[in-house]
């Protein structure tokens, strides 16, 4: 089989800009809902914060393990 | 004790002609201090480790001299250490797991402190270098976690029934369970303790290099041309905003590894209903 494309160079910034796309969106919808929650019921202040802050720690875990794979991965 | 921490020799500036000495992982590894045979493994002792055991007898000498006379009008420790205390208690225990966690709030407490003071090594003068970005250390406070949650599970709800109660939430329809059962299984056992302990490693690791990467940058920057000079300000500029943000992370860093401890600590407890 002959080679079609290849791709070469520095690959683990790229492969953490992949990596870091999905993390984005879901810590933009998980600030941007807590924040409309608040505003909506302040008084359940402290239970919505720290559901947000679980699930920002939660969708964060795979952008970060995107930041360490090119480290680890060489 | 500085180590190998890559500094760009003098004379490495912008119109030197010399390329940006960019730092890499290897301003995590540092020279060995002392080492020692124990039971026939060596020990070596490092930056990080003299960090390690120097937060430890911090965070002790704090507490012990926080509840040595315990008082029923605080005086300034004391008050200090039932702010820390409460403050956990309040904010993880009671809000997670409830009134019986209590049981667990020194625990969390002690985890709490100790992460937070080995991850403020990361902006103090001379320590300077987070403890818990070598991956080893979050390890070690993971597997503890792990331990814990584990064995308690098995304590309080049998130890066949903990793995089934974990594997089967009730009031699925059947077929689910095929492919649900598999993936908590492992998400509980064996993904739990990873990314508690990546998380922590990975935030420490990331901060220290932003800081290491626009600290050197202000440095080569230094030189006599318009480019340099606002280049040289921006980069240090950003060093202190960095250090901020930096000083922001390390708190919520150390506040979500207790607060995912609690809820591990709560679904052993109280199986899901």
């Amino acid at each position: 089989m002959s080679l079609l494309a290849e791709v070469t160079g520095s690959l683990g910034p790229i492969g953490y800009g992949l990596a870091a796309i999905g993390p984005g969106i879901g810590i933009g919808i998980i600030f941007g809902n807590g924040v409309q929650a608040i505003a909506r019921q302040p008084e359940a202040y402290g239970v919505i914060r720290q559901n947000m802050l679980l699930g920002f720690a939660l969708a964060e875990a795979l952008a970060l393990i995107g930041f360490v794979a090119p480290f680890v991965l060489k | 004790m500085f180590g190998s921490v890559v500094v760009p020799a003098d004379g490495c500036h912008l119109l030197s002609g010399c390329g940006f000495p960019a730092p890499s992982a290897d301003i995590f590894t540092w020279p060995v201090l002392a080492s020692f045979h124990l039971f026939g493994i060596e020990f070596n002792i490092t930056k990080p480790v003299v960090l390690l055991m120097l937060g430890a007898v911090m965070i002790m000498a704090f507490f012990l001299l926080a509840a040595a006379k315990p008082k029923l009008v605080p005086g300034r420790f004391q008050s200090l250490g039932e702010l820390g205390y409460t403050f956990v208690r309040d904010q993880i225990s009671r809000e997670v797991i409830g009134k019986d966690g209590d049981k667990y709030v020194p625990l969390l407490v002690s985890l709490f402190f100790f992460v937070w003071v080995l991850n403020l090594f990361s902006i103090i003068p001379i320590a300077q270098f987070p403890v818990t970005s070598k991956f080893a250390f979050p390890v070690g406070l993971a597997l503890m976690v792990w331990v814990t949650y584990m064995v308690l599970g098995m304590k309080k709800q049998g130890p066949i029934k903990f793995f089934t109660n974990m594997m089967f939430p009730p009031g699925l329809p059947k077929p689910i369970y095929l492919i649900l059962a598999p993936i908590e299984l492992l998400s509980n056992v064996f993904v739990r303790p990873f990314t508690l302990a990546v998380r922590l490693f990975a935030n420490m690791f990331a901060g220290h290099l932003l800081l290491t990467i626009f600290s050197i940058g202000a440095w080569y920057l230094v030189s006599p041309s318009v480019v340099g000079a606002l280049g040289a300000t921006a980069s240090l500029t950003m060093t202190i905003v960095l250090t901020g943000f930096e000083m922001f992370i390390q708190f919520l860093q150390a506040f979500i590894f207790t607060l995912l401890t609690a809820v591990y600590i709560g679904g052993s407890l109280h199986a899901e209903h």
